[in-house]
């Protein structure tokens, strides 16, 4: 059975259709890359995924290792193994990443019934998976997020990740604005992660990622609807004909 | 032409029969002073809404609760538990409706440095000492209710830190409102904090209720701020929910001195806590910061004057809240900066959530410029939790009631951490916490 499972999937936000019925199948161990022109609906299938307020499903349906989805509430899917880096990670002033971080871990690890890690071992914990992705102390104790660089962000995002361990990992955009070592410490984070048992979602623009990260599927979403899927090739064959030929919007 | 105030306030008519009972009150400049200030109260009454100070604030539920004098002499035997800060190491003293009661405070074991004593005991022994410690600055405001306190002037702390004493025990002011079951009782305690030239020392009040019940306290403090001395003058306003808390304090503050205050509000029915602060030295600095937690109908104000006197002076300020229910903030800061007052720094910051539709905060910043080298910078917010916010901390497994706890602490954070003693932030940070905590509680009740 699949990880994610994806049918017919129609959902509005502010009442305009913005995605136009998505299949898509995600099988454990793989990786997926779903690529668009700008405004193609890839951040909005994201936010459906994690279940984000106002993104109204107005048909289909997303099963996630069996279990419907959309019944969840953003917490509950983030506990049954979820997750979702933003394209445009939000800050908290006043929370520090540590105690964020802490916090987050702690409940989904009560929500599975394992026990709660004290700080000592959270600390030892996070310094582990921070210390490959360049993450040191002090951005740990800043708040989250705030004054971050772009690429920063994005370092935090996939940290977060690390921690926290999930089943599946939908990645919108998080290669944008990284320079090539940044891109590789993204990828390598990612990579590292890679399991049989649990899957990738690389939503990019750009095909340089999936250098790193290669795909076992890739999807091109245009205007709401997944137009064409095929092997890793069609990364390549995108980069060099663009989007154009989908009749779509042109890449920025 | 419009009624301005409200005149027909009970405590009013009370005054000729208190009168004789109060300490001194055969000295001839106390009479004076008592029947100025009575005089004065009668004149204007309650302030109401008309007067400008008060626009935002209605004390009609006060005028109805028609309080009387407090006379009545209170049984506490102990402090009620965990109700005040908990300031491991102070030294503390206790007042009782208005009243010191050295059998609950520290008073024999003071440091160095530091002297505390009651003032209805200096009234009634050595009175014309007690004049000139009274006696107002001469630019010291003077409303209603001050003229109110000035009429009932019976006891509070006086407390005088020596030039040059570097007093590192904290002195903590713990007045219990114990209210009269079948009598609304009102007290008007009197406090001066003297921090002499040098000087470093902490002064914090907890205002707490002994029980639940309605009273009126309507405090003063004056507080005056020597040549280079550094006072920290923290606040914890916990009174009783049906309770009246009024609190002017009056400070001024001398060259190169500091002043760093905090205020956190919590606790009674209607709250006003206003500041005037004067800077009348020049290098000086004074910061008036605050955190406020209303629900319910609660009322809370916030009222801040920093006048700026003499030149190359710092004042800063940070008012955070956050209202849920049917709770109402004001928030007024001005600052004056006179003609002399070249090179003022002055920055303002009031912010405030809103957890209900009902909640509501009005907020009045008002600058006055006389001299042209001046940075000054005010703002204000009124605003939600951010819905992006919320999802970002539920994206990652926390719950909506928990992701809102952390937000609304995250929020209060950055006015707590104004206050320069980390160990007092933290104390305030707990009480912050501890009411989050008992909301969270409170909502999880009503959802059952
Ligand atoms: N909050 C919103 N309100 C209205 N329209 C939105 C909102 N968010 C996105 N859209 C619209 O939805 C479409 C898809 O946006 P998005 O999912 O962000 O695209 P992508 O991530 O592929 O660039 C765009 O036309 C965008 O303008
Ligand atoms: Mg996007």
């Amino acid at each position: 059975m699949a990880l994610l499972e994806i049918r017919n999937l129609h959902a509005t936000v502010d009442g305009k259709p913005i995605l136009k019925g998505i299949d898509l199948s995600i099988g454990k161990g793989e990786v997926h890359a779903i690529m668009g022109p700008n405004g193609a609906g890839k951040s909005t299938l994201s936010y459906v995924i994690a279940g984000r307020e106002g993104y109204e499903v107005t048909d289909g349906r997303i099963l996630f290792d069996g279990e419907d989805l959309l019944e969840l509430e953003p917490d509950e899917r983030a506990c049954a193994g979820l997750f979702l880096a933003f394209q445009y990670p939000v800050e908290i002033p006043g929370v520090t990443n540590t105690t964020f971080l802490k916090t987050a871990l702690n409940a989904q690890r009560k929500g599975r019934g394992e026990g709660e890690l004290d700080a000592m071992q959270f600390l030892k914990f996070v310094r582990e998976k921070a210390k490959p992705l360049g993450i040191g102390d002090d951005m740990l104790k800043r708040a989250v997020n705030v004054g971050f660089s772009g690429g920063e962000k994005k370092r935090n995002e996939v940290l977060q990740m690390a921690v926290l361990e999930p089943k599946l990992a939908v990645l919108d955009e998080t290669d944008s604005g990284l320079d090539i070592d940044a891109l590789k410490i993204v990828a390598d984070g990612v990579n590292a992660m890679r399991r049989p048992d649990n899957a990738t979602l690389v939503i990019t623009h750009y095909q340089r990622l999936l250098d790193h990260i290669v795909p076992d599927r890739v999807h091109v979403l245009a205007d709401g609807r997944i137009i064409k899927s095929g092997g890793k090739e069609l990364a390549l064959d995108l980069e060099a004909k663009g989007y154009a030929q989908f009749g779509g919007a042109a890449a920025a | 032409m419009a009624k301005e105030t409200m005149t027909d306030f009970p405590l009013a008519a009370a005054f000729d029969e208190a009168a004789p009972r109060l300490p001194g009150s055969d000295v001839a400049w106390l009479d004076a002073l008592r029947a100025q200030g009575i005089s004065t109260f009668r004149a204007h009454g309650l302030p109401s809404r008309k007067v400008e100070a008060w626009r935002y604030t209605n004390l009609n539920a006060l005028a109805r609760a028609g309080f009387a004098a407090a006379e009545v002499d209170v049984k506490l035997a102990a402090l009620p538990d965990g109700a005040a800060l908990a300031l491991d190491d102070a030294c503390s003293i206790v007042l009782v409706n208005g009243r010191l009661r050295p059998d609950l405070s520290d008073l024999d074991r003071l440091p160095d440095g530091v002297s505390a004593e009651g003032l209805g005991d200096l009234l009634r022994r050595a009175p014309s000492r007690a004049e000139s410690l009274i006696a107002p600055a001469p630019n010291a405001s003077a409303g209603a209710l001050a003229a109110l306190n000035d009429a009932f002037l019976e006891d509070g702390l006086i407390l005088q830190i020596e030039a040059g004493a570097k007093v590192d025990v904290p002195i903590h002011l713990v007045a219990v409102g114990v209210p009269v079951p079948g009598k609304a009782i009102a007290f008007h305690p009197r406090n001066l904090i003297v921090a002499a030239a040098g000087s470093h020392a902490t002064f914090v009040e907890s205002h707490i209720g002994a029980a639940q019940g309605s009273y009126f306290s309507n405090g003063l403090t004056d507080v005056r701020i020597g040549r280079g001395a550094m006072l920290t003058h923290a606040k914890f306003q916990d009174e009783s929910a049906a309770a009246f808390h009024v609190a002017l304090v009056r400070a001024s503050i001398g060259e190169d001195a500091s002043y760093d205050s905090f205020v956190l509000h919590r606790g009674a029915e209607l709250a006003r806590h206003e500041v005037h602060a004067a800077i009348d030295g020049s290098g000086a600095e004074c910061r008036l910061n605050g955190a406020y937690l209303g629900t319910g109908q609660q009322h809370i104000d916030n009222t801040t004057v920093i006048e700026h006197r003499a030149p190359g002076s710092r004042s800063s300020e940070v008012f955070k809240g956050v209202l849920a229910d049917r709770a109402h903030g004001v928030f007024q800061g001005r600052i004056v900066v006179h003609r002399d007052a070249q090179q003022t720094d002055g920055n303002q910051l009031n912010k405030t959530l809103l957890l209900s539709r009902n909640a509501e905060m009005d907020t009045k910043p008002e600058l006055e410029i006389y001299a042209d080298d001046v940075k000054c910078s005010h703002g204000a917010t009124v605003g939600e939790l951010s819905e992006m916010e919320l999802f970002y901390l539920r994206a990652r497994g926390i719950d909506e009631a928990t992701a809102r706890d952390i937000l609304v602490s995250a929020f209060l954070s950055e006015a707590v951490s104004e206050l320069r003693d980390e160990t007092l932030a933290s104390i305030f940070a707990e009480r912050i916490t501890g009411w989050v905590d008992a909301r969270h509680a409170d909502d999880a009740e009503k959802a059952a």
